[in-house]
Parts: C-alpha cells; sequence; structure tokens
C-alpha cells in the first residue's frame, strides 16, 4: 500500500481474519459520563412502559382518539428515545473501517463472462436458429394475447359518448330529485342544477339552469336568439378545463365560477372563459317553454361537454346532436 | 476443548444457532452483515425515515382494509356519526365514518395513516434532494437514483389512490379531474381514461379499482423496488463525507452490530411516535366535514394533499391555450399536468448521465461533495426546487388572494411571473453563495473549542480541545475532488486476504 494517507491504520477492520479486541479504544463507548445516560435511557423505558400501558387502558375504556393516540404516541416515542440513546451513547463509538473495490468489474472478468455466455449460446440457441425465432414469436403472440383479457376487458371503449349527453329534444328540465322545472320555479338570479330525465345526478348531462333576466329572450350568441325564453338560460356544468362542476353563480357580474381553478365564464356573451385557465366556453342548452310552463330541451348540445380530448373536432360536432 | 466453550454450547441460543447454521451457512456471509459499517452523519437518517414510515403504512393499511368497505353501492346510514342519519351515501364513505366514529381505535389508524403518507413522500423528496445536492448519484450509484425517483413517483400515486377511497366531495373532484388529465393525452387519451374508469366519467368501477392498485398493486411494486434500493445499498456500500479516515476505498463509520441496529431501531420508533401523535393531536382528513361526493356538488376547498399540490398550481397558472389540429386537438390540461410532470421526471432521472457528459466525470465516486463545491450543480437544483415550490405556492391563489386581500388577477399574474423570474434569481444568488462559502473554509464546520489553561504561576495557553473522542481531525481541509482516480485493472493486481487496495494516483 504504497500512497494510502498517513492515517491509515489508525482505524480497525472488523471483517479481517484477526478480531478487533474488545479493549480497542473504538469498542468504547460515546458517553463521558455512562451513569447520567443509563438512568435516563431508564427513564426513557420507563415513560414508554407507561405509554403503552396506558394505551391498554384507554382502549379498553374506549377512550377518545386523543387520549388513545397521546398514550400510545408516549409509549413509542419513549421507547424509540431509550433506543436511539442507548445506542449513541453506550455503544460501541467507532470509528471503524470497511474496505471497499471498485464497482466496476476488470476487463478479464467481463471477457470470461462474455466468452461463457456466448460461445455456450452459440452452440445452443444461436445454431438453432429457427427454433429461437419461432421461441420468440409464440412468446410475442402470447404477450399480445394476454393483453387483451388484460386490458381490453377493463372497460368500453369511448365511442361516440364523449360527444353525447342524455339531453334529446324535448327533454324535461328535472330536478335531482325528479321534479319538472317550470317557468315558476326560479327567482331572477336563482340557479338550479338540472338533468334529463332519464339521467338524474348524471356527471356528464349536468345542467346548470340559471334565471338571469326578468323576461325576454336572453341572447348570448348570434344564432342562439331562440335559447333563452323568459330570461332562463342553461349552460352545461362541467367545466372544460378539467371537469369540475362550475358552481358559483355571481349575479352581479353575470359571471359563472368554477372553484377548482378559478376560471370565470361570461353569461351574457355565452359563456365565454374570462378568467383561469378554461380555455372554451360552456357548452349552451337551447331552451323552450312548452304550453304547460314547462322548461324543455330544443335540442341536445351541439357540442361535446366538459373538457378536451385528442378527437374532439375529428367529426362536425352537429352530427352527434340528439334527436 | 476447555469447559467454558463446552457450556457456552449446550445453552439453548447457542444451539439454535448452530442448528440453523448447519443448514444455512448464516456465519459465512452473517459476519459481513454484523460488521458492516454505516457512516454516521444524520443526512443518512432521511431515507430510513421513508423506510419507516412505508413500515407505518403497511400496518396502519392493513388494520384500515379490515374494516373499509371498497364499494359504491348506496346504503341508507344508520351508523354512529348521527347528522347524516338516514341519507343515502355510498358504502366506501360509510365505511369510512364507521372507522372514524365506530371502530375502536379507528379514526386514530385513519389519521396515522393518511399522516404516514405524507411523511413517506416529505422525507422521500428531502432524501432525494440529499442525494442530489451531494452528488451521491454518481457512477456507479446512477441505477439506483433511478429506483429512488420511481418510489417518488409511485408514493405520490400511492397517496392520490389513497385518499380518493373514502368517495368524499373533496377527493371525488380529484379523482373528475384526474379523468380529465388523463383524457387529454393525444392519441390513447380518451381510451386510457375509459379503459381505467370503466367508462366515461364517474365510470362503474373506479372505487374498487382504486383500493385493489391502492392496496395490492402499488405496495407490492413499491416493496420490490425498496428491496432492489437496499440491496443495491449493500452492494455498492454506503458514500460518506470527507473527514478524517474517509477515502474513496473505505467507508468508515460503526458497525450495523450492535450500535446502528440500537440507533436505527429507536428512529423507527421515533417515526411511529411522530405519526401516532400526529394522529392524535392534529386532524386530517375530516371526511365527515366534506360529505358525500355526488358529480353535480363541488367543494369550495379543493386542495389536493401538499405533494399533489404543484400539479394543482400548474393548472391554475397555465394560460387558456390549448392546440387545435385538423380534426384533434391537445387540451390544456395536457401542457401543466402530462408534459411537465413527465419532463420533470424524465430529466430527474436521466440528470447523473447529463451531469456526466456536461463535466465529463465518468470515475466511480464514493466521497459526497459538500454542495458548496459544485456551485453550478447546486444552483440548478435549488432553482429547480424554487420553480416547484412557486408552483407549489400557486395551488393557492385563491386563498391568498383571499387572505391578502388583492383580486385574484394579480395574484395568478403575480404567480405566472414568479414561476419564470424566481428560478433565475435564485440560481443567480445560490451560484454566489457557493463561491462565497468556498472561501471561507471554516463556513459550517463544527466548532471547535479551545481550553484554557492557568498554570500555577499564573500564566495563560491555550490548547484546542478534543472535540470527540478517538476523532483527532474532526474533518479534513477540503481536497480537490477531481483529480482522484480508480482503476478496476489496477486493483486487481494487489489483493492481500481477498482485499483489493486500490491505487490512486494524485494528479
Ligand atoms: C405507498 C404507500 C401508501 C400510501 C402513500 C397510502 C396513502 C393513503 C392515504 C393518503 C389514504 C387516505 C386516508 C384517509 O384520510 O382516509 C389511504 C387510505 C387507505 N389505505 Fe393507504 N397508503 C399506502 C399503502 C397502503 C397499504 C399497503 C394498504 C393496505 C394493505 C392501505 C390501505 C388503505 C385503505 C383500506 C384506505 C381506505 C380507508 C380510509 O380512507 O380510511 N394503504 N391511503
Ligand atoms: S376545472 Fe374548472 S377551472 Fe379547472
Amino acid at each position: 500500500m504504497p500512497d494510502l494517507p498517513p492515517h491509515n491504520g489508525q482505524v480497525p477492520r472488523l471483517n479481517d481474519e484477526g478480531r478487533v479486541p474488545l479493549d480497542a479504544p473504538q469498542f468504547q463507548i460515546a458517553a463521558h459520563n455512562p451513569r447520567r445516560v443509563e438512568v435516563a435511557v431508564a427513564a426513557f423505558f420507563l415513560l414508554s412502559l407507561a405509554g403503552f400501558a396506558g394505551f391498554g387502558a384507554a382502549y379498553w375504556q374506549g377512550a377518545s382518539n386523543l387520549w388513545l393516540g397521546m398514550t400510545l404516541g408516549v409509549g413509542f416515542a419513549g421507547f424509540g428515545l431509550a433506543m436511539a440513546s442507548w445506542g449513541k451513547w453506550l455503544m460501541p463509538r467507532g470509528p471503524f473501517e470497511e474496505p471497499r473495490a471498485p464497482m466496476a468489474t476488470t476487463e478479464a472478468e467481463k471477457e470470461l463472462f462474455i466468452a461463457d455466455f456466448a460461445s455456450r449460446g452459440k452452440v445452443a440457441i444461436a445454431r438453432r436458429h429457427a427454433l429461437a425465432k419461432l421461441m420468440g414469436l409464440a412468446g410475442g403472440v402470447l404477450g399480445v394475447v394476454v393483453a387483451f383479457p388484460l386490458i381490453r376487458s377493463l372497460g368500453p371503449l369511448p365511442g361516440n359518448t364523449q360527444y353525447r349527453t342524455k339531453w334529446r329534444k324535448g327533454s324535461f328540465l328535472t330536478t335531482i330529485d325528479g321534479r319538472r322545472v317550470t317557468v315558476n320555479d326560479l327567482e331572477v338570479g336563482g340557479v338550479l342544477t338540472v338533468f334529463p330525465p332519464d339521467d338524474l345526478g348524471g356527471a356528464i348531462s349536468q345542467t346548470l339552469l340559471l334565471h338571469v333576466q326578468a323576461s325576454g329572450n336572453v341572447v348570448t350568441m348570434q344564432g342562439r336568439e331562440t335559447w333563452g325564453p323568459n330570461g332562463y338560460v342553461a349552460f352545461s356544468k362541467v367545466c372544460t378545463h378539467a371537469g369540475c362542476p362550475v358552481g358559483l353563480y355571481e349575479e352581479l357580474t353575470q359571471q359563472l365560477l368554477c372553484p377548482c381553478h378559478q376560471s370565470l365564464f361570461d353569461i351574457y356573451t355565452g359563456a365565454m372563459p374570462v378568467f383561469g385557465p378554461a380555455p372554451r366556453p360552456l357548452p349552451q342548452l337551447a331552451l323552450y317553454i312548452d304550453k304547460s310552463g314547462h322548461i324543455r330541451a330544443q335540442h341536445g348540445y351541439t357540442e361535446p361537454v366538459g373538457p378536451g380530448f385528442w378527437s374532439r373536432g375529428a367529426a362536425p360536432f352537429a352530427r352527434y346532436r340528439g334527436k | 476443548m476447555s469447559t467454558s466453550a463446552a457450556g457456552e454450547r449446550s445453552n439453548p441460543a447457542d444451539k439454535a444457532y448452530r442448528w440453523v447454521d448447519d443448514r444455512l451457512a448464516i456465519s459465512r456471509g452473517g459476519r459481513h452483515l454484523l460488521n458492516k459499517i454505516f457512516p454516521d452523519h444524520w443526512s443518512f437518517m432521511l431515507g430510513e425515515i421513508a423506510l419507516y414510515s412505508f413500515i407505518v403504512l403497511l400496518l396502519t393499511g392493513i388494520f384500515l382494509t379490515l374494516y373499509f368497505v371498497p364499494s359504491e353501492t348506496t346504503v341508507i346510514y344508520h351508523g354512529a356519526y348521527k347528522p347524516i342519519d338516514g341519507q343515502r351515501i355510498s358504502e366506501a364513505y360509510a365505511s369510512t365514518l364507521n372507522l372514524s366514529f365506530a371502530v375502536r381505535a379507528g379514526l386514530l389508524m385513519r389519521q396515522m395513516h393518511h399522516w404516514a403518507a405524507n411523511i413517506f413522500v416529505g422525507s422521500i423528496v428531502v432524501h432525494l434532494l440529499r442525494v442530489f445536492f451531494t452528488g451521491g448519484f454518481r457512477k456507479p450509484r446512477e441505477i439506483n437514483w433511478i429506483i429512488g425517483a420511481n418510489l417518488l413517483i409511485l408514493a405520490i400515486f400511492n397517496g392520490f389512490l389513497g385518499y380518493s377511497l373514502p368517495d368524499d366531495l373533496v377527493s371525488g373532484t380529484g379523482i373528475r379531474i384526474a379523468f380529465s388529465i388523463l383524457e387529454s393525452v393525444p392519441f390513447v387519451g380518451s381510451q386510457l381514461a375509459f379503459l381505467l374508469f370503466g367508462g366515461n366519467f364517474p365510470g362503474t368501477a373506479i372505487i374498487p379499482r382504486f383500493f385493489i392498485i391502492h392496496v395490492l398493486i402499488l405496495p407490492l411494486v413499491i416493496l420490490g423496488l425498496l428491496g432492489a434500493h437496499l440491496g443495491m445499498l449493500i452492494r455498492h456500500k454506503h458514500t460518506q463525507f470527507r473527514q478524517a479516515h474517509a477515502r474513496e476505498d473505505n467507508v468508515v463509520g460503526t458497525p450495523l452490530w450492535p450500535t446502528f441496529a440500537m440507533k436505527t431501531g429507536g428512529f423507527f420508533f421515533l417515526t411511529t411516535a411522530v405519526t401516532v401523535l400526529l394522529g392524535a393531536l392534529v386532524q386530517i382528513n375530516p371526511i365527515w366535514q366534506y360529505g358525500q361526493y355526488y358529480p353535480y356538488k363541488v367543494s369550495y376547498a379543493v386542495q389536493p394533499d401538499w405533494y399533489m399540490g404543484f400539479l394543482d398550481g400548474a393548472l391554475r397558472v397555465m394560460p387558456a391555450w390549448e392546440l387545435h389540429l385538423p380534426g384533434h386537438m391537445i387540451p390544456n390540461v395536457f401542457f401543466p399536468a402530462i408534459l411537465l410532470p413527465g419532463i420533470t421526471f424524465t430529466l430527474l432521472m436521466l440528470y447523473p448521465f447529463i451531469e456526466a457528459k456536461l463535466t465529463g466525470d465518468v470515475a466511480e465516486h464514493h466521497l459526497l461533495d459538500r454542495p458548496r463545491d459544485r456551485p453550478v450543480r447546486t444552483a440548478f437544483g435549488v432553482a429547480t426546487f424554487a420553480f416547484y415550490f412557486v408552483l407549489f405556492g400557486a395551488s393557492a391563489t385563491d386563498v391568498l388572494a383571499n387572505y391578502l386581500s388583492l383580486t385574484l388577477n394579480f395574484v395568478l399574474w403575480a404567480f405566472r411571473i414568479m414561476a419564470i423570474v424566481v428560478p433565475f434569481i435564485v440560481f443567480a444568488v445560490t451560484y454566489k453563495l457557493c463561491k462565497e462559502l468556498q472561501q471561507t473554509p471554516s463556513a459550517g464546520k463544527r466548532q471547535q473549542f479551545n481550553l484554557i489553561l492557568r498554570s500555577a504561576d499564573g500564566g495563560y495557553t491555550t490548547v484546542p480541545a478534543e472535540q470527540y473522542p478517538g476523532y483527532d481531525q474532526p474533518e479534513l481541509a477540503p481536497v480537490d475532488v477531481e483529480k482522484v482516480e480508480l482503476t478496476a485493472d489496477a486493483a486487481q493486481q494487489d489483493g492481500d486476504e481477498g482485499v483489493y487496495e486500490i491505487p490512486r494516483r494524485y494528479r
């Protein structure tokens, strides 16, 4: 060992053939005053004993979470402190040394391994080329075939379900408890979550009905002149950002707020997003009021509701309009 | 044979040991294990905390599985929590209420489990930072770095799945966002989301599926990776800081038996104690206050667990852009919620190779760097961390706006700007600090005390006190790190008693 730093040799090695004598300085304990540490460790163990026993009593009595946790916690804390201080102060403090060889093997070792692997492999496998290929092929087919029940059975593929809700021509706007909504149900400034009758509570069909003005058609956009009769408008409640229910209607500013990431939608411009990360307006549901005063859908949504997805826009939205 | 040796042999523990040893040869490798050296430095404890909180998760989790019912079937509730008596709720929500109010010590176990999850992810992050800033990821430990990064990802995922299980309003909203994020993946996103959820949101199977992934699949994967992580640790042996006696070709410290075993056993119980005390004193996830999840209801205080905070913040600060292609689109959430973490974790895993490429340093390293000695790496790491810290802060834009009486618009823009500017400032400041610290070699070192002695005739002399018995020189003056070279071939040449000595060249 020619050029090792000078302090080598002061630190004993435990794994060598001979044993390091137990009276070596490295086997001494770290505490200057062992008696004091012993008392402390004993006190910690007694504390933990009290804690554990207390937990037993608390459990037996059906005590509150606070009592259960405090007793058990004190028990563990005492136990842990006792062990840690015992180990730190009353046990061989070292330092000892362990030698370390570099991880990388030598070129000779590598070559031996490669030679064994490749030469034997050549005889056994490479010579039977066709067999090896067949083995690979059969294994590959197994892999593909197994993937089907494992993955494909998990659920249906989207099909066109992302483009359609359960809203159809003439659907009654229905509350969660199945009541059909009429023109007299909402005060001005009122808001109600409505569903098509066959999808109460539906996550995709959920729609927000708003009574934004006392009378007259609410025109949010060109081409939607008849969509908001008698001061009522309805928008999809599924945020176009990440799908949270757009829950808050601010009557003063005529805006809708999504609580998840604070997107704001402006009602009178067709729920255009005016703040936050939402990239598209909330789709609007065209309404009409029938002879008996019920609010109903003129037709389904004219575009997919909710957040975007890869193939959105692959087909003209109108094709998916409910009949 | 002396009588005392014969006496020892008849002791039952000794007999049992001999019986097993004859069959499994424990003493062959066992002695090396007992004598495995652990360097003494507090920062090596961070990984241990992660390991121990995982054990706490396993134990408390097993308790929870005995009572939790992973089902969305609705029942009419007549349980211990009276305010919702008679309401229709899901079995998952009902059984979590049952765990919290009826099962003895159930609430404690639930809160311990949740707290342990937070400690688990937190200690992994801090442990990762320690390894990063000290260069512990360099050759030959790159594979273990990658395993560690994957453990972090899995821990975050499993935490998310776990707090999604009780079917409460807050977690349900999180699941809704997760569906939208999956859906946003180009080409296969919709298919992925539909397969995982068993249909369009909310699907038919999400709670039972999340349950089995949470309690079985991911814990098994984590267990396997942890085994590999620790196995490699033994194979590589520990890294160590530069201090007396420490060299590239050795490990200096205390042996596993008995010193380290006792200390680390103590740390296990202390980690457990902290989780129990948090579970007793600090309420976490009071699902009865949130209520049952319904897809059309929303809670106004939707704050995810802290380790998802950076994602929530990224979703908020992202401008309202999305990419429209002919017939297709890449939705807004793809960029902050898939692309950003994707890039982050890819870069994280590739970092050892990127650094090796940039520095041209392909040598093995077993001595750790002090962060100041690697100013560029340190500054880069702190700047990256600062970026994520800003995103984390951004997950509270609404709370901050309320609290500071600012407009939401102002707070949002402040975070957008900070996310870009802060990392650059932090980089510059850290770099400068490292350089400054290099100039003051004693900064951050243990103080050495002086003893002032008065002699009989009244004269004074000062002697430096020995500060740690046995450590004649607690820390060596920094040496130039790059100049040490290990060569495997040369090591082969001289082997005494199976121990390779490594010739070292100082250039
Ligand atoms: C990687 C490790 C794990 C993490 C990070 C983790 C995290 C979580 C979290 C945060 C919760 C929500 C608790 C709440 O506030 O209600 C949870 C719930 C749950 N976990 Fe885990 N967990 C892990 C491993 C396990 C294991 C191994 C099991 C079972 C063997 C398990 C069983 C459960 C059960 C049954 C619940 C639902 C009951 C409830 O929510 O109270 N977990 N988990
Ligand atoms: S989900 Fe509505 S703003 Fe993000």
